[in-house]
């Protein structure tokens, strides 16, 4: 019974963790940036597209507006414009965010996800 | 340097070519029944899995390019050249695995850029040294293997995740041995995909 009760605990824990939202944290763009270049970098860069479009400048740009680069037609004909709220759903789940995108990758954490969208907001990420 | 730890490398196994059980699914492909192959998918969304697998493949595509780039550079010496050919190989094994596993999903691999494209994106004018390029290829490694230890989840089917996971540990090799050339320390536990 006891045992029960704790697992509910658990439960409820784990529940609230993977709802949390990395806006209602306060991200640090030097942790984000270092995390950006070891994760994110295999795919992108600031300033060249490669797997995925360049991101200088991406908060608060519309969607797929890097010239070079080949969207989606998913993403292209999306409406969003990437702020702390639009870049925390789609690095919490791109797919479940604009289907038939073609980024697999998420970041799971939300304190992560708070920290890599201050390193882009940052000046450093900016124009 | 590190050129003879960079040259003792020892000539590792083939993951993905050698001792690979086929799955029904593969057994379809070379029995020439690609649609059969698809469908035996072990289900989840096929059409999502190859977008993935696709973006797999531009890394490697990529990879493959970097060390092409990165032998024409003539900033390697004789030892490490040898080593960066065997990586490009194993790079290549990679693609033509996902390749096959796109196919045989239904799927159309993406296709390759050209050499100077892929020159112009990794910005390799920078490289001066062999330092250099050790470092530079010891980034795309690392970047490689939290690319699919992140890609991971994505997968409906299992199989391609555990693909997924065959791949980073290759990466993991190339990112171990160049990483000891350079003289640096080995990153923590758990310090990829983290």
């Amino acid at each position: 019974m006891r045992g029960a009760k704790t697992l509910t605990a658990l439960a409820v824990h784990s529940l609230l963790s993977a709802t949390a939202h990395a806006t209602d944290l306060h991200g640090d763009p030097l942790h984000g940036k270092a995390i950006y270049e070891s994760r994110c970098m295999a795919c992108h860069s600031l300033d060249r597209s490669r797997i995925g479009p360049a991101h200088r400048g991406v908060f608060g740009r519309h969607a797929a507006r890097v010239a070079d680069f080949d969207y989606s037609p998913a993403l292209r004909s999306s409406s969003v414009i990437w702020n702390a709220h639009t870049l925390d759903r789609w690095l919490t789940n791109p797919e479940a965010f604009i289907p038939g995108q073609k980024m697999g990758f998420s970041v799971p954490d939300p304190r992560d996800r708070a920290d890599v969208i201050a390193f882009l907001a940052s000046p450093e990420a900016a124009n | 340097m590190g050129t003879q730890r960079f040259a003792h490398v020892t000539t590792r196994r083939g993951v993905l070519q050698g001792a690979a059980v086929l799955s029904a699914g593969a057994v379809a492909l070379l029995a020439g029944q690609p649609a059969t192959a698809a469908k035996m998918s072990k289900g989840g969304n096929s059409a999502r899995d190859v977008s993935t697998l696709n973006t797999a493949l531009a890394l490697e595509h990529e990879g493959i390019n970097a060390y092409t780039l990165g032998a024409q550079s003539n900033l390697l010496d004789k030892q490490v050249l040898t080593v960066a050919v065997k990586f490009q190989d194993d790079h290549k094994a990679h693609r033509d695995k996902l390749i096959q596993v796109i196919r045989m999903l239904g799927g159309t691999p993406v296709k390759e850029k050209s050499l100077a494209e892929y020159a112009k994106e990794l910005d390799v004018a920078r490289l001066k040294t062999q330092a250099d390029v050790l470092d530079f290829a010891a980034g795309l490694e690392k970047g490689a293997v939290n690319a699919y230890l992140g890609i991971i989840p994505a997968f409906s089917d299992g199989q391609w995740a555990k693909l997924a996971g065959q791949l980073a540990t290759d990466e993991r090799e190339h990112f171990t041995v160049l990483t000891q050339a350079l003289g640096r320390a080995l990153p923590a536990p758990l310090g990829f995909g983290a």
